[in-house]
């Protein structure tokens, strides 16, 4: 590496690193939040076998799961208008990531209620609990640790997805490192360390899912 | 009378599992029910408390009538209050301590204030012995300390009666001793009881009347005493020949 690339990272990195904290990171946590609510309502809707509803959730789980995120994006930004839905690049990559994971992850959740032994249940309503008790204090949190690593997953995997909202004008870390690179052609260097940033968030991911899993794990198996 | 069941019958998969089974509880007894593996003991018991639905039959509890079939979900939690219900595998929730176990009914079931939910939990969990484990998780115990703790969740909520569901059947035979030492001390404490088991001895010399089952009919029924001294049907006296056998 010549000297000339080593300046110009070193020049980007406080911005690159200001983006992925201003943008990379909150798109990462709405996006994330959205798909934790949407799976955690798509898992209990089939868990509970509500008839109309669970088609519904099936077809979501789908269409999302089975075209690319990119298209998902595209259509979303540029496809909408022309039907007179307009959206904001950053809100319609909000919309998008969370749909899109929501999908996998309900998958996850879906998988970690029915593990949940039937005869839990069948103690709840024994000893005077109703549904939504035996759902809040004895399946979910079973549940939730179950599924915990399969939603880790999905919050990495979704770190570096954002990257995808730079084709559809989201200035976000990626966007800023191409921003950057149209004006000192520095292409290795740059997309190199942006690369490593990245990186240096999903290894801090991977640390506190290690941590969440200690925590969780207290109560053995 | 305390509890009165009539002609339940319930059927899966086109099977019939019960034909019209009938039974009569007062208070204080323990009741014994006996059959070869596949003869519905199970389901009946679970029809009982509505975790199974009968496809027909009616329960008299404390003078209500309440159908088995069609009861509303409000006459489930009735009925339910007034019963515990113990599991062959326990059924302990596996992400709360054993007091939580305990009191989890007591404080978001019933609305028991705390503190009273926990001394009602802690003098139950002493009636068992497990009250040195308050702060255990399910995993951490043995199987007989697990069915302990499941029966002292059930007497905690003050039931009228106990529904045992093989108590015994899925721990290591040197832990069988001390659940059925626990039952037999409510037994002589006057806790009515109703026990699907295998257990001979406990049928033999705790329970005061043997319900005998095969095939989701009631082969024979009587005090427990007459049933093994002089078993009135053949299939009977086979029954208790082959599972005395078994055991030498």
């Amino acid at each position: 590496m010549t000297e000339r690339t080593l300046q110009v990272m070193a020049d980007a990195f406080p911005k690159l690193l200001g983006y992925g904290i201003r943008v990379t990171i909150p798109l990462t946590i709405l996006s994330f939040a959205l798909a934790l609510v949407i799976s955690v309502t798509v898992a209990l809707i089939q868990y509970a076998n509500v008839r109309i509803l669970r088609q519904v959730c099936r077809f979501y789980i789908w269409i999302v799961r089975g075209t690319p995120l990119l298209v998902q994006l595209y259509l979303v930004f540029y496809g909408l208008p022309s039907v007179g839905v307009l959206l904001d690049a950053y809100p319609a990559a909000v919309l998008v990531f969370g749909f899109n994971e929501g999908a996998y992850m309900a998958e996850s959740m879906r998988g970690a209620l029915e593990s949940v032994s039937r005869g839990q249940t069948e103690a709840g309503y024994c000893v005077g609990l109703n549904y939504l008790q035996i759902m809040g204090h004895i399946v979910l949190p079973q549940a939730f640790r179950t599924a915990f690593p399969a939603l880790s997953n999905s919050l990495i995997s979704m770190v570096k997805g954002t990257s995808l909202a730079a084709s559809i004008t989201v200035t976000e870390m990626f966007r800023e490192a191409q921003v950057i690179n149209g004006r000192v052609y520095e292409s290795l260097g740059l997309y190199c360390e942006v690369a490593a940033i990245y990186l240096a968030f999903c290894t801090l991911l991977t640390w506190l899912q290690h941590k969440g899993e200690k925590r969780l794990s207290g109560y053995g198996r | 009378m305390m509890l009165e069941v009539h002609d339940v019958h319930k059927h899966f998969d086109g099977q019939d599992i019960l034909k019209g089974i009938s039974l009569s509880v007062n208070k204080g007894d323990v009741i014994a029910i006996l059959g070869p593996s596949g003869s519905g003991k199970t389901t009946f018991l679970r029809c009982l408390n509505f975790l199974e639905r009968a496809d027909r039959g009616t329960l008299v509890f404390d003078g209500e009538t309440f159908d088995l079939h069609g009861a509303t979900r409000r006459e489930i939690a009735h009925v339910r209050s007034k019963t515990a219900f113990v599991f062959q595998n326990y059924n302990l929730f596996l992400n709360k301590t054993v007091l939580h176990n305990v009191t989890l009914g007591l404080t978001v079931g019933s609305h028991v204030p705390k503190a009273e939910a926990e001394a009602r939990a802690v003098a139950a969990l002493r009636r068992v012995g497990m009250e040195q484990k308050l702060n255990s998780y399910p995993s951490q115990l043995s199987g007989g300390q697990q069915q302990r703790v499941a029966i002292a969740r059930g007497l905690a909520l003050n039931p009228e009666i106990i529904y045992f569901d093989e108590p015994t059947s899925a721990l290591d035979p040197e832990l069988i001793g001390e659940v059925l030492a626990v039952m037999r001390q409510l037994a002589e404490e006057g806790m009515t009881m109703l026990v699907v088991t295998h257990e001979m001895d406990f049928a033999r010399n705790v329970s005061n009347q043997v319900l005998f089952m095969e095939n989701g009919v009631v082969i024979e029924s009587g005090p427990s005493r007459e049933f093994f001294a002089h078993p009135q049907a053949e299939r009977s006296r086979e029954f208790i020949r082959t599972i005395l056998e078994a055991r030498q």
